[in-house]
């Protein structure tokens, strides 16, 4: 616990003065503000740049930071320094993890007060979130894991993040895509967001949860955190 | 004599290479060891073996007489491991790098300032790791290691591309730590650096320790010419045997009060090293 708590405190610090990780928690929640307040469309759809900002934010910001920070820690040899003062990866990753979720969870806030939950509704958007926000970082995590060094990092969670988070948009418009785009959780997310709750969904996101729980069980075996 | 590391016939290969091939010291507290090798000959992968990092392919290391693959949190307190790659968080001041590793192991806030006045950083606290010159990083990473005040040093190249008067200060802080009872393993290419500070050194060459001993009685062991080089006041310089033939006119020369300075011929480690391989142990 003291340990998670070290590197929790350490990445709060860390991230202060880390723009480009930084600008990612802000980025969403601010246009979501901007464009809620300022774009009014005809037939356009109740809260639609919250829903629609709220689904790319869990597609990007904790897959992202999490990929980044993991492989900065191994490219500049920071991890080995904690590693061989006892900290356990577990404890590593549960930090920066846990250190990542309250900052989503912050901007989940935002989302939600832009679409003026309350009650059940107010929980249900959270609980989606949330099941979200856990699911990107394991992602990122696997990326952080594979990846020696940031570039690479950046190289495989651009692709990853763009499919995660655009697919969800672009199948408003598309019905295609729409198709394709239900097997991944971000889209269930928002199809869940935006009432459409179902059996299926559910297990299509838990089902993308083993996937991805595998493959980090799968990375880790093999890279391990150094 | 406290044992403090001992290791017994150490092997470790990376694929085919056979990077150390049976390895065997001891290395008692208020010693420094010194583990000298050409680039590659495996030094750091010894410390990393020792410091239960990586795994030997054979051999057993102990510290504090305990299996380094069995070193529990307590075991690693007492070890200040600074290698030559571990890195410091650019974005963070000095005091908030330190920080991190206090919180970890429990230890108040005024050791880390007493730390980082022990490496002369206390000045600097505040300024981000990143933006110190490579001394100051040296220092930063050496006030990591000494964070928990360790029974055992371990220095990887603790003071190679530094300046000589950073070098020299980092120098004074080991040989206090020496006068404190600790233990240090320091790795390094520069042989006048092992003949100032350690008591003991180990030439890495092959996978083998093909030379162990203190650094003077390895150069004497090598000194095969056994001459006496005497410089003259007059300028010259002249070559005694360093023998019963050669007294006489030793003391010849020193009764006419003619000798400048006298010298002996032994090698140096370096020359030593190169007897032994064949080959130049770089700087
Ligand atoms: N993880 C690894 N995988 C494969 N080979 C490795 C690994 N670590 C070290 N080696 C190889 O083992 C040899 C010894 O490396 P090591 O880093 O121990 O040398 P060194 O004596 O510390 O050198 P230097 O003075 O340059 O630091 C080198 O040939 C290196 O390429
Ligand atoms: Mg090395």
């Amino acid at each position: 616990m003291k340990n998670i708590m070290a590197i929790f405190l350490k990445q709060i610090s860390d991230t202060m003065k880390n723009k480009t990780v930084l600008i990612q928690f802000v980025m969403f929640p601010v246009l979501t503000v901007i464009m809620e307040n300022c774009i009014e469309l005809d037939n356009m759809p109740e809260h639609f740049f919250a829903k629609l900002f709220a689904v790319m934010f869990v597609g990007m910001a904790p897959l992202t930071s999490m990929a980044s920070i993991i492989a900065e820690e191994k490219e500049k040899n920071t991890l080995r320094a904690l590693m061989m003062s006892n900290v356990r990866p577990a404890e590593y990753l549960l930090g920066i993890g846990s250190y990542l979720f309250i900052c989503c969870m912050a901007g989940t806030a935002v989302f939600a007060a832009s679409c003026g939950y309350s009650g059940k509704e107010l929980i249900s958007f959270i609980l989606i979130m949330a099941a979200g926000i856990i699911l990107s970082e394991t992602a990122g995590a696997v990326i952080g894991i594979a990846s020696n060094d940031q570039m690479s990092a950046t190289a495989i969670s651009i692709p990853v993040m763009i499919v995660l988070s655009f697919l969800p948009m672009l199948s408003m418009f598309n019905e295609t895509i729409g198709k394709v785009a239900k097997v991944f959780y971000s889209q269930q997310m928002s199809l869940m967001i935006n009432g459409e709750q179902s059996t299926s969904g559910i297990i299509i996101t838990l089902v993308n949860m083993l996937v991805l729980v595998a493959a980090f069980t799968v990375m880790y075996r093999k890279k391990g955190l150094e | 004599m406290n044992e403090m590391i001992s290791i017994t016939g150490i092997s470790k290969s990376f694929g085919s290479k056979r990077v150390l091939d049976g390895i065997s010291l001891q290395i008692s507290s208020s010693e420094i060891f010194g583990l000298l090798g050409p680039s590659g000959a495996g030094k750091t992968t010894l410390i990393k073996i020792i410091t239960g990092q990586l795994m030997q392919d054979g051999g057993t290391a102990c510290v504090f007489d305990k299996d380094s693959r069995k070193l529990n949190g307590n075991d690693h307190r007492r070890l200040g491991i600074m290698m030559d790659n571990f890195g410091v968080y650019d974005r963070l001041s000095c005091y908030n790098n330190l920080k991190i590793f206090a919180r970890i192991y429990g230890i108040r806030d005024d050791m880390i300032y007493s730390v980082l006045r022990k490496v002369g950083l206390e000045s600097s606290a505040k300024s981000a790791a990143g933006k110190l010159s490579k001394g100051m990083k040296s220092r930063l990473r050496l006030a990591r290691a000494f964070m928990t005040d360790p029974d055992i040093l371990f220095l990887d190249e603790p003071t190679s591309g530094l300046d000589p008067v950073t070098a020299d200060e980092i120098h004074k802080m080991i040989l206090a730590e020496k006068e404190r009872g600790k233990a240090v393993f320091l790795t390094t290419h520069t042989m006048s650096e092992a003949q100032k500070l350690c008591d003991n050194v180990g030439m890495l060459c092959d996978g083998h320790l093909i030379e162990y001993g203190a650094p003077d009685d390895i150069c004497r062991k090598y000194d095969h010419q056994r001459m006496i080089r005497v410089h003259l006041k007059d300028g010259t310089e002249t070559i005694i045997p360093h023998n019963r033939n050669g007294a006489d006119k030793m003391c010849e020369l020193i009764s006419r009060g003619l000798t400048e300075s006298i010298h002996t011929t032994e090698p140096d480690l370096c020359s030593v090293f190169m007897e032994l391989t064949g080959k130049e142990i770089s700087a």
